[in-house]
């Protein structure tokens, strides 16, 4: 008699059987694909009205660039911006979280986000995930309480520092600050000074490079410089142009905008209970 | 890998050396101030000695993370508790609350930590909890792995019943001793003393430390002669 086979349904829950193909050609070879990681260099300074947030724009796929210009200054609180070293996922799932749970908070106490508040929040985060979530974050902002920079550890320990930098390019952006940095710095040698600490990790460590990025954060007031300085152009761009076989097919785009369609009621009822 | 700067990302810990003295009328706890990962110096200017309350501060070892968050739990209960009890809590209460999470975590923490303070009940008292979660009240207590060169020198210069200003001076002579012999141990020293007049906070930066054999005497960094702007030729 031959045996029937029943269809199950599937009873719910995650179904492992892709882990068990994932191990079967790890056993037969295939090497796992790495994490995408932000080599980088992250710095963060405070100055005399605020506090200047700096990163380069690398990540790194083992040993390829993945993205030449990345974002790695994240927004946690209009008043609060957070560089991100470390796995590029991590990065940007945790500060995307603790952001949302500020908004949340802002809603709540209908007070402006503070420094520690967030810091609390990534810190408590982190050591409960025992440094298995590898994110090393410089944090900055300006709240009621005046102008704070922290750095924030995968393990989930912290310091609170005037000046710091952290990522693979930590050590020569650090030459940098512990050379040059003094108190009350004004905005623009505040930003001198950081865009300096970052280049040197650019030209310095592999794993950083690309473009410039600064983030000013001041009372009431903030300026996300996107590539403010670029010095990594290209700088040979064949002449020729490219050439494609005959066989490639030309696609035509078209782009329709969306218009916004506001339509005003005249009258209507009024809302009852 | 760069063998100096090691994993980056690494765990922190607070090479550390930390001590905790009491003397008739209160205690001085004393502490370096380098956080390293690996080899590399991820804070020379760290402060290794928290506030758990108005009366009582911990002295924090070990995994930066691990007493950090220690610090912030007991700091949060010893808050309620004080709000329940209507009266400041007692440097015991601090050292058993902060026991009974080294111990029942035992295996998952690496921390070392010496509360120190004063209550009206009971005086200047310090007690230390080393790695296993073991709370022991001692006359003065010593952490940490610059605390390895100094169990000698406590044994011959420690003595009961001193007054403020030798325990101040014993606790910033040991911390100067440890930071010169062990490698993980560094920056300024920082002491607090606790009494009933209350809290002081001293700081003795990297030039101030007393000097011990073929130690070089503070030099003016290089940084300050090209500052000037005319540095002088180098003549062989």
């Amino acid at each position: 008699m031959s045996k029937v086979a029943i269809d199950m349904p599937p009873k719910g829950g995650f179904s492992f059987d892709l882990c068990k193909r994932n191990d079967m050609l790890v056993k037969n070879g295939l090497k796992m694909p790495s994490f995408l990681k932000t080599g980088t260099t992250i710095v963060g300074l405070i100055f005399q009205d605020g506090v200047i947030l700096g990163a380069d724009t690398r990540a790194t796929e083992g040993p390829i660039v993945a993205d030449k210009n990345c974002e790695k200054i994240h927004y946690i609180a209009p008043n609060i911006y957070c560089c991100g070293a470390g796995t590029a996922a991590d990065t940007e799932a945790v500060t995307d979280m603790i952001s949302s749970q500020l908004t949340l908070h802002r809603y709540h106490t209908g007070r402006e986000s503070r420094v520690v508040t967030a810091l609390s929040l990534l810190k408590s985060h982190l050591f409960n995930y025992q440094g298995h979530v590898s994110a090393a974050l410089v944090l900055g902002g300006v709240d009621i309480t005046g102008p704070h920079l922290h750095t924030i550890y995968p393990h989930g320990s912290t310091d609170t520092l005037p000046y710091a930098t952290m990522g693979s390019g930590s050590l020569a952006a650090m030459a940098i600050f512990e050379s040059k940095y003094r108190e009350g710095l004004t905005r623009d040698e505040g930003v001198e000074l950081v865009a300096e600490a970052i280049r040197s990790g650019i030209f310095n460590d592999l794993g950083s490079g690309s473009n410039v990025d600064i983030c000013v954060l001041t009372k009431g007031h903030k300026e996300y410089l996107r590539n403010h300085e670029t010095p990594n152009p290209r700088t040979y761009v064949s002449e020729k142009g490219y050439s494609f076989s005959k066989k490639t097919e030309i696609l035509l785009t078209k782009i329709t905008p969306l218009v916004e369609k506001i339509e005003i009621i005249e009258g209507g009822d009024a809302m009852e209970e | 890998m760069d063998p100096t700067a090691g994993d980056l990302n690494g765990e922190h810990s607070m090479g550390t050396t930390i001590i905790g003295v009491s003397y008739n009328g209160g205690v001085v706890l004393g502490a370096d101030s380098r956080t390293s990962t690996g080899m590399y110096v991820a804070n020379r200017a760290s402060d290794k000695i928290t506030q758990l309350t108005d009366n009582v501060y911990v002295c924090r070892s070990g995994s930066a993370a691990d007493s950090q968050v220690i610090s912030d739990y007991v700091r949060y209960f010893l808050h309620q508790h004080t709000i329940q009890l209507g009266q400041p809590a007692t440097v015991k209460v601090a050292a058993n609350l902060v026991r009974l999470l080294a111990y029942n975590n035992k295996n998952m923490l690496q921390t070392g930590l010496i509360v120190g303070g004063w209550d009206k009940y009971e005086g200047g008292k310090i007690y230390g909890i080393p790695l296993g979660g073991t709370v022991l009240e001692q006359p003065f207590a010593i952490g940490g792995s610059g605390s390895s060169y100094l169990y000698g020198f406590f044994d011959q210069a420690w003595k009961a019943d001193m007054t403020q200003e030798e325990a101040e001076k014993l606790v910033v002579k040991a911390v100067s001793l440890a930071i010169a012999r062990d490698g993980a141990s560094g920056g300024v020293i920082r002491t607090v003393t606790i009494n009933s007049d209350g809290v002081t906070r001293k700081f003795y930066p990297g030039d101030e430390h007393p000097l011990w054999h073929e130690e070089l005497e503070a030099q003016n960094s290089l940084l300050d002669i090209l500052a000037t702007g005319t540095p002088e030729p180098m003549v062989s």
